[in-house]
């Protein structure tokens, strides 16, 4: 049996959703106008006026915001309310530049929250349940996000935070965790420590785990399935939005279900802005409806998605985004073809090594040099020189059918490549542009 | 008797190969034999050593990735013919030797020591057995 926090708005009918949609948007536009001149000033650069909004079939109209938007007008050009009636920040890491700073009124809070706790609960949560929250608290929207909606479920939250994995693993198993949050990058890591631990799936006693803040492959997804014997559920979302939980999975884990009464999603052309039709791959953009502090019209996010509104066996409503492809931000462009890490990532578990790897990008004589740095593993250690030289091999060519061009690959020792216990560092760009 | 061999994944730059030889000193651990095969950016480092279990296990504690391969252990005298005589023995019996390499006892005892690795060492063993060749077993090899 699904369950679900909010049944009534998870599961709406798509006309009465529309409705709502409708009457949020219009509102939220005429908030914009009123208490943020910069996007006012970008809608009257079109000749729009609020009136030109009837409805989510005018959306297409209104100016995008990009991510040099938020930098342009940090810290206050894009608050929405009065400083006093603001009671919260949260913001990006900054590592693409200039950290983003998003501002809340408790009610975005608790939306925010709410968003989460559709999460916890779409992974079979319930007030019965230990939910150990190993996301990063602070700035970091990770921690914050899923702490409150874990509270909101009623489940007993324990909040670790990011790091001191031994400390972790304490905690998962004396106070019996079932429900675990963190970047999946982490999770595969818990995962392998608990292994070396002598632990098997049967030791723990995790069920669930909800996994974001990164992209991650299906590989990997089933990799940290198996080792915590656990059904992991990807979670979506953005500090500019509010943070995860933007979107989650149901138990079909067939896309991840936007939260559609707070947020209207877009697929456009990323070079010509057109939005384009369902099914089509393209940017993802997003129109917040019903937020006060930090209203965003028509962000683009510069992740690579595709939308469907296919029933869902699981009685949501809601459209599913499939897993960003990649964010942009991570997405490489070496000898002038895109490639994104999941990529590589899919090839290694293929491969059956670990998703650990580094991505080492250098310029050479005009010409871009690829490496990928792969740790060996026990299981793909033979004593045989010209056995491991050829799965190296298969790994080049797997490499190359998969991206379409030749990166040089290195097998390196285990736990050589840096393992941040937040988000991983997989790409090292050493080129000067 | 086969013998155990630690097989030793190294990444081939410098230091690596002597960071697992301080592991294994600061352990107490004697080599009896080493031998490296290598790539361009990886290596295999090969040994027979006093103590095998212990070995694996230290490495293991300090994340280096080991194993244990089962080779075949000869004592031939050190004299010239000594290492044809033995692999004359191989080759009547259609073994085809993968790897091998050689090294002399601390007792000075006029013999010198094969390790051979094998496709199927315990078919090797026998034919060899046969033909007048007794594989030496671990304890010997741990005691030279």
């Amino acid at each position: 049996m699904e369950r679900y926090y909010q049944p009534e708005l998870e599961c709406m009918p798509r006309e009465e959703m529309i409705q709502l949609q409708n009457q949020r948007l219009k509102q939220q536009v005429r908030h914009v106008w009123e208490d943020v001149p910069y996007y006012r000033k970008k809608m009257e650069a079109r000749g729009l006026t609020p009136e030109d909004i009837q409805s989510i079939d005018d959306l297409h109209k209104l100016p995008f915001l990009s991510k040099d938007d938020l930098r342009e007008a940090y810290p206050y050009g894009l608050l929405g309310r009065p400083l006093k009636d603001c009671v919260r920040i949260q913001s990006t890491s900054g590592t693409t530049g200039k950290r983003v700073v998003a501002f809340y009124t408790q009610k975005d809070i608790d939306l925010w929250e709410e968003c989460c706790a559709r999460a916890i609960v779409a992974a079979g949560g319930t007030d019965e349940d230990v939910c150990q929250v190993s996301y990063g608290y602070g700035l970091f929207t990770g921690g914050p996000g899923l702490n409150g909606g874990s509270h909101k479920v009623g489940c007993l939250t324990i909040p670790t935070s990011s790091g001191n994995t031994d400390r972790q693993i304490m905690f998962i198993t004396d106070l019996q965790a079932t429900i675990l949050c963190c970047t999946p990058s982490y999770a595969a890591y818990l995962g392998e420590r608990m292994k070396e631990m002598g632990m098997g799936p049967d030791d723990i006693p995790l069920k669930a785990g909800i996994f974001g803040a990164e992209a991650w492959s299906e590989e990997m997804r089933r990799d940290i399935e198996k080792t915590m014997g656990i059904k992991a559920y990807d979670i979506y979302g953005l500090t500019e939005l509010s943070g995860p939980g933007v979107s989650f999975e149901c138990s079909a884990q067939q896309g991840m279900h936007i939260n559609e009464d707070h947020f209207i999603a877009e697929i456009i052309d990323p070079d010509t802005g057109e939005v384009l039709p369902e099914g089509e791959q393209g940017e993802l953009v997003f129109t917040s409806i019903d937020k006060e502090a930090f209203p965003l019209l028509r962000y683009r996010t510069r992740d690579i998605c595709v939308l469907t509104r296919e029933k869902c066996p699981c009685g949501r409503t809601h459209v599913r985004m499939r897993k960003p492809r990649g964010r942009s931000d991570d997405m490489l462009i070496i000898r002038g073809v895109n490639v994104f890490p999941s990529q590589i990532e899919t090839v290694l578990l293929n491969n059956g090594y670990a998703a650990n790897y580094q991505i080492i990008v250098d310029r050479k004589d005009n010409t871009d040099t690829f490496d990928v740095h792969v740790e060996m593993t026990p299981e793909m250690f033979t004593d045989n020189l010209s056995e491991v030289s050829a799965m190296q091999k298969k790994l080049v060519d797997d490499l190359r059918s998969m991206l379409g061009i030749k990166a040089a690959v290195t097998l390196v020792a285990p736990k050589t490549i840096a393992r941040s216990e937040g988000k991983a560092v997989r790409v090292v760009d050493r080129r000067k542009l | 008797m086969s013998i155990r061999q630690i097989s030793v994944f190294l990444e081939n730059r410098p230091g690596k190969l002597q960071e697992m030889c301080a592991l294994l000193a600061d352990r107490g651990i004697d080599l009896r034999a080493l031998s490296l095969a290598e790539t361009k950016d990886f290596g295999i480092a090969r040994m027979i050593v006093d103590d095998a279990f212990t070995t694996a296990n230290v490495l293991k504690e300090n994340d280096f990735i080991a194993r244990m391969t089962p080779v075949l252990a000869f004592a031939v005298p050190d004299e010239p013919g000594g290492l044809s005589r033995l692999l004359g023995a191989f080759t009547t019996a259609g073994v085809n030797i993968e790897y091998m390499y050689a090294f002399l006892g601390g007792s000075n005892d006029g013999r010198a020591y094969m390790i051979f690795r094998v496709a199927h060492t315990d078919q090797a063993e026998a034919a060899l057995a046969k033909a007048g060749f007794r594989a030496l077993n671990q304890d010997e090899i741990e005691t030279i």
